[in-house]
């Protein structure tokens, strides 16, 4: 087995090809870069991660006597690397070293000096910096740099540049030119936006006059950004990143289902974050899903349950909603075939199967159905080319499906009644009860799937984000929950299933559809996923690996594959 | 953790001998203090007529200073609404006014409860800029406590108030953002 020695501890790396960056993550050692990214080309050219090489051969270690950029340079079996940490590993010299040979001492120089070269420019705004708190350019000056400059002349102090993009500003002076947003937009977007104009000190990234960094993806580069230098505007001056709780979530803006961070404080989401995961989207997320949080905290969202009095919605409370459920039982007794229950593509698994089996608890004959399913388009596929056609190998999509667990209700709905009814079929009947659960981010999608001719049926509840035609007829309107204010699972396009856990709590009067799934059941006690999943393990055999997911409090989540 | 035995020490009571045992002694060293303040030069002072004098570092109400051209100097790092173990400083930041070409981030609202204040001068301490301060007021007093929130005009006010009366003249002219996270070069 081919092996490689990272200061001094043996890993083994089989048939990968891997350079030194990647090979010293194996063996637990972190290597300080700045422009190498795993999703990009290689340019070697911020000299963060030179590292000391040599082979171990016939039982002798010869090393080379200069550094190399560890992320351009490959190994093989019997590499030796040495990194600025070598004093930090346990125990004696395992390999056998030339006696005069000081493991780590030049790579130590050259990383403090590669930093003092990187900082010689740099406006050092730390306090009004948005980036201060999870800036490499901090971190690793705080752990590898000098403690000083030794400039004596002023900075360069080039002009911001907040028209480069109607979403994103540069802080021209904060840059240290490691052009991962360039090769982002070359090779990702392929949109090639962005360049590095200017030689030498007077380098900057910018772009053509009139050609502002406008594509669906280029908010990747505020994440790709390893210093402060590329701001998004939605989140710029908002907070301090310190301020932040993060929690790993689900995007629920289309059926890819991007893995993400969700940074929120005091209960409000300021920023989402792409979650690198390599089984489903990759390490970045489209602009869409990047700011489409706001409807969270919109101000006109449904907050509290509303009962229709004298022809108007008025505002209500729950405990004057308990008849709810028997109102709703009674017509359906009535009328089995002409109620309906509606089950949203924005519902995770656990609600729908707990809203589905409730429903048909009732009664054998009420039909479920899902939901309007939002399409906008084509799917879109990154990279582009200069004329905007997708070019093979895809590295990103963005899909038409703008909801992020049709594959998940329609698995349930046919484990439940054998078939999916999708909304266009009910739409045209008139039928005396619905009950729609929804939880659509846009009421357009409702409005556009309500023919105009539509007849309301006599007890119509509707649980929704928004008003819209369906709550302007609704007898009783319900609040819902945005995705990141609830437990659940997504299964997204292609069948990807992810738990995740909520990132924020919901606002005070709304009560989640999981919780009115079990008071509709006449279920005692709070809801929680974990008891649904055990539930319907048994019934679901492709989720039966989530009934052995610990909910732990940290909000971590945990993955498994149907 | 329970002390451990080897940790501790007992001491007994010392003994009273004769004298002690009469108390007197002991009431006449409790009289000598008293009879010498009587004759003694007076320390009271006579507040509210006659005003302490404090010394410069004394932490009493915050002020938020000026700049040259008159502005807010606070640049809204929140590095004292960090600092502050009271959460009593909440400041809303925002892109600088146009013109403001020396800085990218100004505070748009700065409220500190000073109910909720401990006077600890953290935030004095945190400030990179020297943009907040602790005056020599002492003196708060307010009707309700919505009163003592101050915002950003209150805090400015004070600045305005107290350098003008002369009792907390402004301390540094220092602090532009930037080099002033480097050590000064002469």
């Amino acid at each position: 087995m081919p092996t490689v020695y990272v200061n001094d501890k043996p890993v083994e790396i089989g048939a990968e090809k891997l350079n030194c960056v990647q090979v010293a993550a194996k063996a637990g050692v972190e290597v300080p870069h700045y422009c190498y990214h795993p999703a990009l080309s290689v340019v070697a050219s911020c000299r963060m991660c030179l590292i000391e090489m040599g082979e171990l051969k016939d039982g002798k270690v010869t090393m080379q006597p200069k550094v190399f950029p560890g992320c351009q340079t490959p190994v093989k079996d019997g590499t030796v690397i040495v990194t600025g940490d070598y004093a930090k590993r346990k125990g004696e010299t395992a390999l056998p070293y030339d006696p005069a040979y000081k493991p780590g001492d030049r790579t130590k120089k050259a990383q403090a000096d590669t930093l003092e070269g990187l900082l010689l420019n740099h406006p050092l705004d730390c306090p009004v910096c948005d980036k201060a708190g999870e800036c490499k350019l901090q971190d690793y000056s705080y752990e590898f740099g000098h403690g000083e400059s030794r400039l004596m002349d002023a900075k360069n102090r080039p002009a911001n540049k907040p028209e480069l993009s109607s979403k994103i500003t540069l802080f021209t002076d904060r840059c240290i030119l490691c052009t991962r947003c360039v090769r982002f937009t070359r090779e990702i977007s392929g949109t090639s936006e962005l360049q590095v104009v200017g030689r030498g000190h007077h380098e900057e990234i910018d772009v053509f006059p009139g050609f502002p960094l406008e594509n669906k993806l280029s908010g990747n580069v505020v994440d790709l950004c390893p210093v402060g230098a590329l701001g998004s505007k939605d989140f710029l001056y908002t907070q301090r990143v310190w301020y932040l709780k993060t929690t790993d979530n689900v995007c629920a803006g289309c059926s890819t289902g991007c893995s993400i961070h969700t940074d929120a404080n005091k209960d409000i989401v300021y920023r989402l974050r792409p979650r690198e995961n390599l089984e489903n989207q990759g390490h970045f997320m489209c602009d869409e899903g990047r700011w489409g949080y706001h409807y969270t905290n919109a101000p006109d969202r449904i907050t509290r349950p509303l009962t229709r009095i004298d022809g108007a919605l008025k505002p209500t409370d729950w405990q004057s909603l308990s008849k709810l459920k028997e109102t709703f039982e009674q017509a359906v007794f009535v009328s089995a075939k002409k109620s309906v229950a509606v089950l949203s593509p924005f519902l995770t698994v656990e609600e729908a199967y707990r809203l589905g089996a409730a429903f048909k608890s009732m009664h054998r004959e009420i039909r479920l159905v899902l939901g309007p399913v939002p399409l906008t388009g084509v799917d879109d596929h990154y990279p582009k080319d200069v004329k905007g056609n997708a070019v093979a190998p895809t590295k990103f999509t963005i899909r038409a499906e703008k909801c992020p667990n049709r594959t998940g209700v329609e698995s349930v709905l046919k484990k439940l009644q054998g078939e999916v009814i999708s909304f266009a079929d009910i739409a045209k009947l008139t039928l005396d009860a619905i009950w729609f659960a929804g939880g659509y981010p846009n009421p357009d999608v409702v409005d556009a799937a309500i023919p105009d001719d539509w007849a309301a049926p006599k007890l119509l509840i509707v649980q929704d984000l928004f008003h819209s035609k369906l709550t302007r007829a609704a007898t009783t309107v319900l609040p819902a929950t945005t995705a990141f204010e609830k437990d659940g699972t997504f299964v997204n396009h292609a069948g990807y299933v992810q738990s995740f856990h909520r990132s924020v709590k919901a606002p005070l009067e709304v009560r989640s559809e999981l919780q009115l799934a079990f008071d509709l059941a006449g279920k005692k006690g709070l809801a929680t996923v974990a008891a649904v999943r055990k539930d319907f393990a048994k019934e679901l055999p492709q989720y039966a690996s989530l009934a052995e997911i610990a909910l732990n409090t940290n909000g971590r989540l945990t993955l498994a594959t149907v | 953790m329970p002390i451990a035995e080897s940790d501790i020490k007992w001491i007994e009571a010392p003994k009273l001998g004769f004298l002690e045992q009469l108390y007197l002694p002991i009431v006449y060293d409790g009289l000598k203090t008293t009879i010498g303040h009587i004759f003694g030069k007076s320390k009271t002072e006579s507040y509210p007529e006659q005003e302490p004098k404090l010394p410069p570092n004394y932490r009493g109400v915050h002020r938020l200073n000026r700049d040259e051209q008159d502005r807010v100097k606070c640049v809204a790092c929140y590095m004292c609404a960090t600092a502050c173990p009271a959460h009593c400083i909440d400041i809303v930041a925002a892109p600088a006014p146009a013109g403001w070409t020396d800085r990218e981030k100004y505070p748009e609202t700065f409220v500190i409860d000073e109910l909720r204040c401990i006077y600890c001068g953290m935030c004095e301490e945190a400030c990179p800029v020297d943009a907040i301060e602790l005056t020599t007021l002492y003196d708060l007093t307010g009707y309700s406590r919505e009163q003592l929130v101050f915002d950003k005009e209150k805090l400015l006010g004070i600045f305005d108030a107290t350098t003008k009366s002369g009792t907390d003249p402004v301390r540094s002219r220092s602090g532009a953002l930037g080099p002033a996270s480097e050590t000064a070069k002469a």
